[in-house]
């Protein structure tokens, strides 16, 4: 019998953190599974090196800070930074790209700040950031969707070299992505009807078979997998929804004002990383404030950020710096925006009530 | 009638199967009864009979003292042998005054003083004999019951609430109590209302005692001023302050009583007391605990003298079938660990459960991942997470701003929270740690002001003294000048 002492509470709902590491990463598991086809061996070996690094980086931090190794990292937490990091690059990226990208994630992103919890950037954007701005070749090169086993994809050692000895494949057409095409012609003075005319169109962009990130491709899938998680208790509505629809209302009005300089609302909802940011990037309850209240200004500063960057910036894509942004904004937001306490004003005072309100 | 919103709780898995279809049972009187002074919130009481002196049932050995305190009663006749210390039912196991009696088997009651017709009595005259019945609040919370009916001399009072919610898992006590003591209960709840003269009465149940709501509905329709609500099945439902909100859409003020907006609330096992106290003039001797848990072999709703040890409880139910990971006293959610089970049963034990890991799930702590599922269940709209970093670096005052003392210590925070981490031990040590600093700060207060004053006498002797000298040569001079 246990006979030291504890306090109540004595019995548990059974929830741990390693449930909601592995059900996020189940919820990731056909947006990636439709990545590895799309996009074949290549991101399948850029997909494992990044996740086992993570998994490694995290380990040696964990023996290096003295902490119980083989109990925090059962907790799923670094697999899944990797994972997400892995969906976020271009799937021909060189093997390196990945292990960088998890010791910046683990290392520099979590681990410096103390561990799982302390660090108040997102890990995975942290790291894909970084990688963009100190390797632009190797993170915007992207190709076209070469799917497993059919004719003109590499094989799975051409594949081998791709990954691990920087070899370009020779039938890879190099492909932009939707929100790169639209950002370099418009910066050519074409008009935006013209502009979309050569690149992939909505309905592709919601199914996913386009040029992109690994697992960024699938707005459809990336859905699915995020209301299974709102469905299951995993993450709430509040910042996917607050992220989407304040996307939409900005993206909305540019395109109601000048639809020759701007894209239909759906461009801004299906390319890129908006699905993968609202859904599994923003969510990240770590770095995301912990009232609903919170949650809601928090998701409506990423949609109008991601907005602003896509449109306005030096960058076709918005969703990390916009996270990034939003995550330094968290302690000021999780200071102004409390649920207001039982029995007391939203000031903190007692409740009064007048002598009409008792009878 | 409109049923109002309460902000955040859980629901945990009743469990409340097992013994909720025994009914209740009498079980035989021990060899040794152990009955601390200390039962209720408030003073303890003072024994008044001495070793060795026989006693009959229901017989005073121990009077209250002051204004917030009850008596205790003997549970069964028999000899007082002992009066010293012994284990309490509490967690730490640190010794407290108890009587211990040695019963003789005969159980004779002492002159029973039943009243006719307690509603010929005045309201002040009810109080008294509540108070003099040794009645706390059975719920678990033990605050004398007598103090809460005389609130009406300090508040305009509207409606009485009857707690039936019994929210935590595992307990059916209250529900078996309501079952098959109906007439009893409701006549004690009349008797309540009578008291506090309220003009309504609402019997709040959750809805998985359908039988409870269905027997009190049937036997609450000759009185119009009486209603039986059945309330939804949420922990914590049976908080006082949030079942008042969840019936009348009120929050009490923080730092003030359901008084305050007008209600006052009682548990259904009180009412049965207040009836038993009443109509038959017995004293509060005996109550109705529940024995569960996966690890007990047998599930019982159990009449149980005051004093009865655990130990003899578990031994009737027939032991355990497996080994318990925790032995509590109360429910799972708010439930103490017992130290030993040799600490007795007293007037606010509601169950005695053995639970199985598989039952509490207990798991070493993982860091906070700040996911706010805490701060969602949260009834009181507190961030318990915030609660417990502060107390973890011993900043007491921000945890205090975070929302300390509004805890009502529920432990829904606890119960959801995915990393396991004991929030609710974080805030009990706080709260610890807050009354320690202000008894320090008392002291030092007191140590300063005594140094003022001293410093301010020893100025004013040393100038009356001056002024003595002053004075004295003053006079000579002038005696000197009166006689060259």
């Amino acid at each position: 019998m246990n006979t030291l002492l504890m306090s109540s509470p004595h019995t548990h709902g059974g929830l741990s953190v390693s449930k909601v590491m592995w059900t996020v990463m189940l919820a990731l598991t056909p947006a990636t599974l439709f990545g590895f086809y799309v996009f074949g061996f290549p991101a399948i070996f850029l997909f494992l090196i990044t996740c086992g690094s993570a998994v490694g980086f995290e380990a040696l931090a964990l023996k290096w800070s003295q902490k119980p190794v083989q109990f925090h990292i059962h907790d799923g937490s670094a697999l899944l930074t990797g994972w997400l990091i892995a969906l976020t690059l271009p799937p021909y990226a060189p093997w390196w790209i990945g292990v960088v990208g998890s010791f910046i994630a683990i290392m520099i992103g979590k681990q410096v700040y103390g561990g799982l919890g302390q660090n108040l950037f997102n890990p995975a954007m942290v790291a894909r950031i970084a990688l963009l701005i100190s390797f632009p070749v190797e993170m915007t090169t992207w190709v076209s969707p070469h799917p497993l086993f059919e004719m003109g994809s590499p094989s799975f050692f051409e594949s081998l070299h791709i990954t691990f000895l920087g070899a370009t494949f020779s039938d890879a057409s190099t492909g932009a992505t939707t929100l790169g095409y639209i950002k370099t012609e418009l910066s050519r003075g074409i008009a935006m009807p013209e502009i979309l005319k050569n690149t992939f169109s909505i309905n592709e962009l919601f199914w996913g078979k386009v040029s992109g990130s690994m697992g960024e491709t699938s707005a459809f899938l990336i859905l699915l997998g995020g209301i299974v998680m709102i469905f299951m208790g995993i993450i709430t509505w509040h910042i996917p929804v607050a992220i989407l629809v304040s996307l939409t209302i900005c993206a909305g009005i540019a395109y109601g004002i000048n639809p020759n300089k701007y894209p239909f609302v759906f461009y801004h909802l299906f390319g890129g990383a908006a699905m993968l940011g609202a859904f599994f990037i923003a969510t990240d309850p770590v770095t995301s404030p912990i009232s609903k209240m919170g949650q809601i200004v928090f998701g409506i500063g990423c949609g109008v950020l991601i907005f602003v960057i896509r449109s306005w910036a030096g960058y076709p894509e918005g969703v990390g710096f916009a996270v990034l942004l939003m995550n330094a904004m968290t302690p000021l937001l999780d200071r102004w925006l409390r649920p207001r306490v039982y029995g007391r004003s939203r000031k903190g005072d007692p409740l009064q009530y007048s002598n009409d309100a008792e009878k | 009638m409109k049923l109002f919103n309460i902000r955040g709780g859980v629901h945990p898995q009743e469990r409340k199967d097992r013994s909720a279809h025994s009914p209740i049972e009498s079980v035989p009187i021990p060899e040794t009864l152990r009955i601390p002074v200390q039962q209720h919130i408030g003073n303890p009481a003072i024994p008044t009979i001495h070793i060795g002196e026989k006693v009959l049932k229901g017989q005073l050995i121990a009077h209250g003292q002051g204004m917030i305190s009850a008596p205790i009663h003997a549970p069964t006749s028999g000899t007082i042998s002992k009066i010293g210390n012994y284990h309490a039912p509490h967690p730490s196991g640190l010794p407290v005054l108890t009587i211990t009696l040695k019963p003789d088997g005969e159980d004779q009651w002492i002159d029973l003083q039943p009243v006719e017709n307690p509603f010929d009595l005045a309201p002040e005259e009810i109080s008294k004999r509540v108070a003099a019945a040794g009645i706390v609040g059975m719920g678990g919370a033990t605050f004398p019951s007598a103090v809460k009916l005389n609130l009406r001399k300090r508040y305009t009072l509207e409606t009485l609430v009857i707690n039936g919610a019994e929210c935590e898992p595992y307990l059916t006590c209250d529900d078996r109590l309501m079952q098959e003591y109906t007439a009893q209960v409701l006549d004690g709840i009349r008797i309540m209302g009578y008291a506090l003269g309220v003009k309504n009465i609402v019997i709040a149940i959750e809805n998985n005692k359908p039988k409870a709501q269905q027997y009190l509905k049937l036997e609450a329709e000759k009185y119009n001023n009486i209603k039986v609500i059945g309330v939804p099945t949420r922990y914590p439902m049976g908080s006082e302050k949030h079942l008042v909100q969840t019936l009348t859409g009120l929050e009490t003020p923080a730092r003030a009583l359901t008084a305050d907006i007008g209600v006052v609330v009682h548990n259904v096992a009180t009412a049965f007391a207040v009836h038993e106290a009443l109509r038959e003039g017995k004293p509060l001797v005996s109550r109705i605990v529940t024995i569960s848990g996966g690890a007990m072999r047998e599930a019982k709703n159990l009449r149980v003298l005051i004093g009865t040890p655990v130990q003899y409880l578990i031994d009737y139910c027939g032991g355990f079938d497996i080994e318990p990971d925790r032995l509590l006293l109360g429910g799972p959610m708010m439930g103490q660990m017992l130290p030993t089970t040799k600490v007795p049963i007293v007037k606010g034990s509601n169950g005695v459960l053995a639970l199985t890991h598989a039952e509490t799930h207990s798991t070493a702590a993982m860091p906070c991942i700040r996911c706010a599922r805490c701060v969602n269940a949260c009834p009181c709209g507190l961030l318990p997470l915030d609660m417990a970093a502060f107390t973890k670096v011993g900043d007491l005052d921000g945890a205090t701003h975070s929302g300390l003392l509004d805890c009502i210590l529920c432990g829904s925070c606890a119960y959801v929270c995915p990393s396991h981490i004991p929030l609710v031990q974080y805030f009990q040590y706080a709260r610890g740690e807050l009354v320690d600093r202000q008894r320090q700060q008392y002291q030092q207060d007191e140590t300063k002001r005594l140094i003022v004053q001293r410093a301010e006498r020893l100025e004013r002797e040393a100038r009356e003294k001056r002024e003595r000298l002053a004075k004295q040569k003053a006079a000579k001079a002038a005696q000197a000048e009166a006689n060259p």
